[in-house]
C-alpha cells in the first residue's frame, strides 16, 4: 500500500515539474553574449536604457515575439532584450562559483570559459604557430555605434521593419 | 526486485512519452532518483542510465555561443592563412556599418562577440562566414556588386549562413559526440591539463571539419539556397531591394571563371541560384536605388570597382 502511495506521490511530483518547467524556466534567464543592451521598445531602434554583460541574470516580465521585457538585478532597470542574447541555462563565470549552487545538474549550467575557450585556443595556437590572429583581433575591434547605424539607415533612405517588423 | 525494475521502467517510459525528448534528461534524472530511493536500482546503475541518456541528447545546442565564438576565431584565422586581409579602412568601415545594421534584422542578431566584417585582398570571387560572426568578402566579390543593395545581398547571404549555423553543422557527428562528451565529464568543475589536451585535440578536429567544408568542398546546394532565401528576407526587413540578389548573381555569371578555384568550386552556379530564387518566388524585380545610396556606395568602394 505504502508503495502505491509513494508511486502516486512521485508521479504528482513529476507532473508538477513538467507543468512548472515552462513557467519557471522563463522567469529567470541569463545573458549569453559578451555584452547586450536593454531597450525602451522591443526593437533595435529602441533607445538603450541599460547595458548588461555575460553571465548576468535577468527576470522576464513580458514577451513579445522574439523580444523579452526583463528587469536587471534590483529591478530598477527594465527594458527589452532580444531572445538570442538570453539562455535559460545558468552561467557560472568561474568554476565552483557559488551563484550557481550545487543543486543544478551540469546540463543546466554553461560554464563560462569552459570547453572551447580562450584556454583551448591558446593551447591550439602553440602547436599551430602558422596561424595569425592579428586581423581577427583587428576586425573584432571594428565597432559600430547605435548612432552610426541610425545615421546609416536614415541617410540611405531605408525604412526598416516595413516587411518583417523584426527590428 | 523485478517488480521495482518494471515500475521504474514504466515511469521512465510514460514520462518520455509525456514530455518529449527535450526533457528526457530531467525525467531520467528524476526517475532514476526514484529508482534509487525505492531500492529498485543501485546508485551506479542509475548513474550509468543518466550518462547514456545524456550522450544521446547531446547536440549542437550544447555548444554555448562563447564556444562557437572561439571556434569562429580559429576558422577565421585559417581563412586568413589562405587569403590576406585588406587594410583598406574605408571599405572595412563601410562593410561593418552595413553588415551590422543588416545583422540586427536577421533571426540571429546577437552573437557572443557580435558580427564583424573584413575585405580580403583577392580578385577571386569568394566569401566566408564563421560561427563567431567573422564575415570575409573578397574584392572580387565586391566587384560583382553594382549597388549598395547588391552588396547588402552578399553580406545578408553570409549572415544567413551564420543564422542557420551552417558552419557548426559541418562538424562530423562522431567528432561532435566526442567533443561534447569531454565537456560533459566534469560538469561545473575546472578542467585539469589532461582534459585541456583532449579538448584541444577535439578542437583541432572541429576546425578541420569546418574549414574543409567551407574552404575546400563547399556547403551543400541546399544550404546555399537556404542562405539566399534568408538573404532575401533580411533585405526585405531592411527595405533594401530584394531583387538586388538576383542582379548581383547576374553580374557574377559574367565574371565567374568556370572551373576556378573559388566560388565556382564551392557554390552552385549563379544561374542555378537565380533559377532557385525564381522557383521559390524570391527573385524580385530590381527597382531603382535612391541616388543618395548610390553616392555613398561609390564613395566607399568605387576605387575597388
Amino acid at each position: 500500500m505504502f508503495r502505491y502511495i509513494f508511486m502516486i506521490a512521485c508521479l504528482m511530483l513529476l507532473g508538477s515539474l513538467w507543468l512548472g518547467s515552462t513557467a519557471v524556466a522563463q522567469k529567470t534567464m541569463n545573458v549569453q553574449v559578451k555584452e547586450s543592451q536593454l531597450r525602451a521598445t522591443p526593437s533595435y531602434l529602441g533607445k538603450i536604457v541599460a547595458r548588461t554583460t555575460y553571465g548576468s541574470s535577468v527576470t522576464v516580465l513580458e514577451e513579445r515575439g522574439a523580444w523579452k521585457r526583463v528587469s536587471l538585478g534590483s529591478g530598477k532597470n527594465q527594458g527589452w532584450m532580444h531572445n538570442t542574447a538570453l539562455t535559460s541555462k545558468k552561467i557560472a563565470l568561474k568554476a565552483g562559483q557559488s551563484n550557481v549552487g550545487t543543486s543544478v545538474t551540469r546540463d543546466e549550467i554553461a560554464l563560462a570559459g569552459k570547453g572551447f575557450s580562450e584556454e583551448v585556443e591558446a593551447q591550439y595556437r602553440k602547436s599551430n604557430k602558422n596561424l595569425d590572429y592579428t586581423w581577427i583581433n583587428k576586425m573584432e575591434a571594428m565597432k559600430v555605434s547605435q548612432e552610426q547605424m541610425e545615421d546609416f539607415i536614415s541617410g540611405g533612405r531605408l525604412t526598416p521593419g516595413g516587411e518583417g517588423g523584426r527590428l | 526486485m523485478n517488480k521495482h525494475y518494471w515500475q521504474t521502467g514504466f515511469i521512465l517510459l510514460a514520462l518520455m512519452t509525456l514530455m518529449g525528448c527535450a526533457v528526457v534528461e530531467t525525467a531520467t534524472t528524476v526517475a532514476t532518483t526514484v529508482g534509487e530511493a525505492t531500492g529498485a536500482i543501485s546508485k551506479s546503475q542509475s548513474q550509468s542510465i543518466r550518462k547514456s541518456t545524456a550522450a544521446v541528447s547531446k547536440s549542437l545546442e550544447d555548444f554555448t555561443p562563447e564556444q562557437e565564438y572561439y571556434i569562429g576565431r580559429t576558422v577565421g584565422a585559417v581563412v586568413l592563412g589562405k587569403y590576406s586581409a585588406s587594410a583598406d579602412a574605408k571599405v572595412n568601415a563601410y562593410l561593418n556599418v552595413l553588415g551590422q545594421t543588416l545583422a540586427q534584422v536577421s533571426d540571429m542578431p546577437e552573437l557572443f562577440g557580435g558580427y564583424h566584417f573584413l575585405v580580403l585582398d583577392s580578385d577571386d570571387i569568394n566569401a566566408f562566414a564563421t560561427s563567431g560572426g567573422h564575415i570575409f568578402i573578397t574584392r572580387g566579390l565586391i566587384r560583382c556588386c553594382r549597388t549598395e543593395d547588391a552588396l547588402a545581398a552578399v553580406l545578408a547571404h553570409e549572415i544567413g549562413h551564420v543564422q542557420l549555423r551552417h558552419g557548426m553543422k559541418a562538424i562530423e557527428k562522431a567528432r561532435m559526440t566526442e567533443a561534447l562528451s569531454i565537456l560533459a565529464q566534469e560538469g561545473a568543475k575546472s578542467f585539469g591539463s589532461p582534459e585541456v589536451a583532449q579538448l584541444t585535440q577535439a578542437f583541432g578536429g572541429v576546425i578541420s571539419d569546418i574549414t574543409n567544408t567551407m574552404i575546400n568542398n563547399g556547403y551543400s546546394r541546399s544550404y546555399e539556397y537556404q542562405a539566399d532565401a534568408a538573404a532575401v528576407s533580411i533585405l526585405q526587413r531592411m527595405s533594401y531591394n530584394p531583387g538586388a540578389l538576383t542582379d548581383m548573381l547576374g553580374v557574377m555569371t559574367r565574371q565567374i571563371k568556370p572551373g576556378g578555384s573559388d566560388f565556382a568550386k564551392t557554390h552552385p552556379s549563379p544561374q542555378n541560384r537565380i533559377a532557385e530564387l525564381k522557383a521559390s518566388g524570391k527573385s524580385l524585380a530590381v527597382t531603382e536605388t535612391p541616388a543618395i545610396r548610390k553616392e555613398r556606395f561609390t564613395k566607399a568602394v568605387g576605387h575597388l570597382l
